[in-house]
């Protein structure tokens, strides 16, 4: 059992989502990310979904999407040499004068943004792999995360390799 | 400019559709009003789920797509037992639905259901169409997607104000194009050298031969293939016609209820050949030990089949006619596999299927007299359940497509509905649905059909006043607790006259050649309630789980 990252081009059309979907709840997978939106092609949409299973049996979904007539093609980015990121918004507990400083030094050291300033809180904006973003909640919970958001992994092949619907 | 309802029906005619089943309702209503004088024939069924049935019988006998409409909501929903029948067996099918209006989609309309949402796991494909301009381009691809590839039912649900809006008339187009469906049909040149050498490297080659055979209609490839390397053939449930009951190389349907030699066959073999076959976990028992010597090859259209339940040696994805005949043009010399056949022959002669000759009614009596009456020139439907499994064991069957069951799904209440579909393939051929008095009950309300229409469907109820298999299962796994398998006695002559359909009573084994002469001699639909023995059981079994050479009810080894 280990995270495979899909790479899904579909035709950009009502329910396609929900055709895909369907085909990892049928097996009783859990979707641990799953971000989607247009792509370098017209009237297509990129897929991407991390999960976590054995790999015959994310074989066997993959051929499972690979029937569906709206997906044009999958690929398992998994094993590859890939770049995956994530961006999470978090806002946290800053009132003034006490952590604000703190927490803004924390951000540095990520690289993450501060997005938004208000009189108790502040809106950090951070993107990198989830390990990273796992790392910079923890840190940053001794200061009270009032909500934390993040978007769904993306992944791209290093090197010219695509996942395109170009054979 | 027409009217989306006009548009649907010329597709439909455009697609060589002939006959449709269905049932109508409120948000089918433009749709019926056009088929009021179309050339199109519409047989109007009892309950939707007879539709969807018909148009899968239709579908099976002959080769072509099979249609059903329905209304919305509650007539929609009825198809779905049929749709996933047919998803199942890889049936190519178009449902077509009525919904509520565009602008009421999702408000809880009166009949509304999510259809398209509800058969998403079922259906190869569904189109939820949104504009009439749209209609003709959706029947085109449906129609595409249901009968190419791998056959599978397709969903197109018809919004009320699709129907009657209006579009220009778009003319087909020249091919049909989907970027995201393009199966294989030409099996791999390097993998089918690879199974040409590991045939005649093999001792003990086995063909086990699927649904895929029939659906491909490459039975005569099947036998040609068979035939000239010398291998026997073991067919599933779904593959039963693909090769002839008597053909020398034949050693039946294998499995749960398959016969003890094909069974053996697969145990002992170390090369098996599965053609268009899933190994489904009625055929393999426990899948460890399912042909534990062998190597695998396996050819099917659906790359997604490869591998899924068993491990394989030799892929080959592709169309299995066009394999077998690339197989067949690639043959440079002949198998000998004399000592195996020889093995297989003291099987046949030593382990033939059997039931007590006591002169009581038994059913597989009955299916031999049908055998013996109709020599495989007849349409053979079942219901699901000992009726099905007695049927496949002791008809035997000569031709493909003329043996329609529900393999995957098991559906009970298939067979009458079907056999309604089937005639209207074939009608030059006798259609006999086999059922059970439990299966019968499902969808009897479909002899109302029968006699609207004067369909002659001949049914043959196998009565013995149980939920046969479950009662079966319950007397060898759960210490002979009927629990709720028990029916009471059902007049089903009387029910039958009660429709205008004629019937007869048989509780000997002398009124049985009788009433099937009759039966045939009847110009319209004709109901027998053979009166058999309760407590018969379908023999051999493999019971759940178990290897499939450990089979209980056959003979001694």
């Amino acid at each position: 059992m280990k995270p495979h990252t899909l790479s899904v081009l579909v035709e950009n059309k009502a329910g396609v989502l929900s055709r895909v979907t369907n085909l990892f709840s049928r097996r009783g997978f859990n979707i641990e990310s799953l971000a989607v939106g247009p792509c370098e092609e017209p009237g297509m949409s990129r897929i991407t979904i991390v999960v976590i299973g054995d790999d015959a049996l994310v074989e066997q979904v993959m051929k499972q999407l690979n029937k569906l007539i709206d997906v044009i093609k999958v690929s398992d980015l998994t094993g590859n040499e890939r770049v995956e990121r994530e961006l999470a918004l978090i806002k946290v507990t800053a009132e003034q004068g006490t952590s604000r400083a703190e927490i803004m030094q924390v951000a540095s050291i990520f690289r993450a943004q501060i997005v938004d300033v208000g009189a108790k809180s502040v809106i950090l904006q951070v993107i990198g792999d989830s390990d990273k973003i796992d790392a910079l909640e923890k840190l940053l919970r001794q200061y009270g995360i009032k909500e934390f958001v993040r978007t769904g992994t993306i992944g791209i092949l290093r090197g010219t390799k695509t996942v395109t619907s170009m054979k | 400019m027409k009217t989306g309802a006009k548009i649907l029906v010329e597709s439909l005619r455009r697609e060589g559709v002939e006959t449709i089943f269905g049932y109508p309702g409120g948000q089918i209503l433009p749709v019926y009003d056009e088929l009021y004088d179309s050339p199109l024939r519409h047989i109007l069924v009892r309950h939707e789920q007879a539709a969807a049935h018909a148009a899968d019988g239709f579908a099976r006998a002959s080769g072509r797509v099979g249609v059903c409409l329905a209304t919305s909501g509650p007539g929609a929903c009825n198809l779905v037992t049929g749709i996933a029948t047919a998803y199942m067996d890889s049936v190519p099918i178009v449902a077509i639905t009525g919904q509520v209006p565009t602008t009421m989609l999702g408000n809880d309309a009166f009949q509304e259901s999510d259809i398209t949402g509800i058969t998403m796991p079922v259906t190869k494909h569904s189109f939820l169409v949104k504009k009439a301009d749209e209609i003709s381009r959706v029947v085109q691809e449906a129609f595409y997607i249901a009968g190419t590839g791998r056959p599978g039912p397709v969903l197109v649900d018809l919004p009320k104000d699709v129907q009657t809006g209006t579009a220009r008339d778009v003319p087909p187009a020249e091919k049909v194009v989907l970027r995201g469906y393009n199966p294989t049909y030409k099996g791999h040149n390097r993998q089918i050298d690879k199974v040409i050498a590991l045939i005649l490297e093999a001792e003990r080659p086995l063909i086990y031969a699927g649904g895929g055979v029939i659906s491909s209609n490459a039975s005569a490839e099947l036998i040609a293939f068979a035939t000239q390397l010398g291998i026997p053939v073991t067919t599933t449930l779904m593959g039963l016609g693909g090769i002839p009951c008597d053909h020398p190389l034949n050693l039946g349907m294998l499995g749960m209820h398959g016969t003890e030699y094909a069974n053996f066959a697969v145990t002992e073999c170390d090369l098996l050949i599965a053609i268009g076959a899933r190994f489904d976990d009625r055929v393999t028992g426990k899948i460890d030990d399912f042909a534990p010597h062998a190597k695998v090859v396996h050819i099917d259209i659906d790359p997604a089949e490869i591998g899924k339940n068993k491990r394989v040696d030799v892929p080959i994805v592709g169309d299995v006619k066009a394999v077998l005949t690339d197989m067949l043009n690639s043959i440079k010399k002949n198998g000998v596999h004399d000592a195996w056949r020889k093995k297989i022959q003291h099987w046949k002669e030593h382990h033939p299927l059997k039931f007590p000759q006591d002169g009581k009614l038994h059913p597989q009596y009955i299916l031999q007299q049908m055998n013996k009456l109709l020599k495989g020139d007849a349409t053979i439907v079942s219901e699901v359940g000992q009726n099905q499994m007695w049927t496949a064991q002791w008809f035997g069957f000569h031709k493909p497509r003329t043996w329609i069951t529900s393999g995957g799904l098991g559906t009970m209440g298939y067979g009458f509905p079907a056999a309604i579909g089937a005639h209207f393939a074939r009608p030059d051929l006798p259609v006999f649905d086999v059922a059970g008095d439990g299966s019968i009950q499902m969808n009897i309300q479909e002899l109302g059909t029968v006699a609207h229409y004067k369909i002659p469907v001949k049914i043959a109820i196998l009565n013995n006043m149980y939920l046969g298999m479950v009662r079966q299962w319950q007397e060898l796994f759960f210490d002979h607790r009927y629990s709720y398998t028990e029916l009471p006695s059902v007049d089903f002559v009387k029910i039958a006259n009660a429709y205008g359909v004629e019937g007869v009573r048989v509780d000997s084994v002398d009124e049985v050649m009788p009433a099937l002469k009759e039966s045939l001699a009847c110009e319209g639909a004709f109901v027998i309630d053979f009166r058999i023995e309760r407590e018969d059981n379908v023999f051999p079994m493999v019971p759940a789980g178990a290897a499939i050479n450990e089979m209980i009810g056959g003979h001694p080894r």
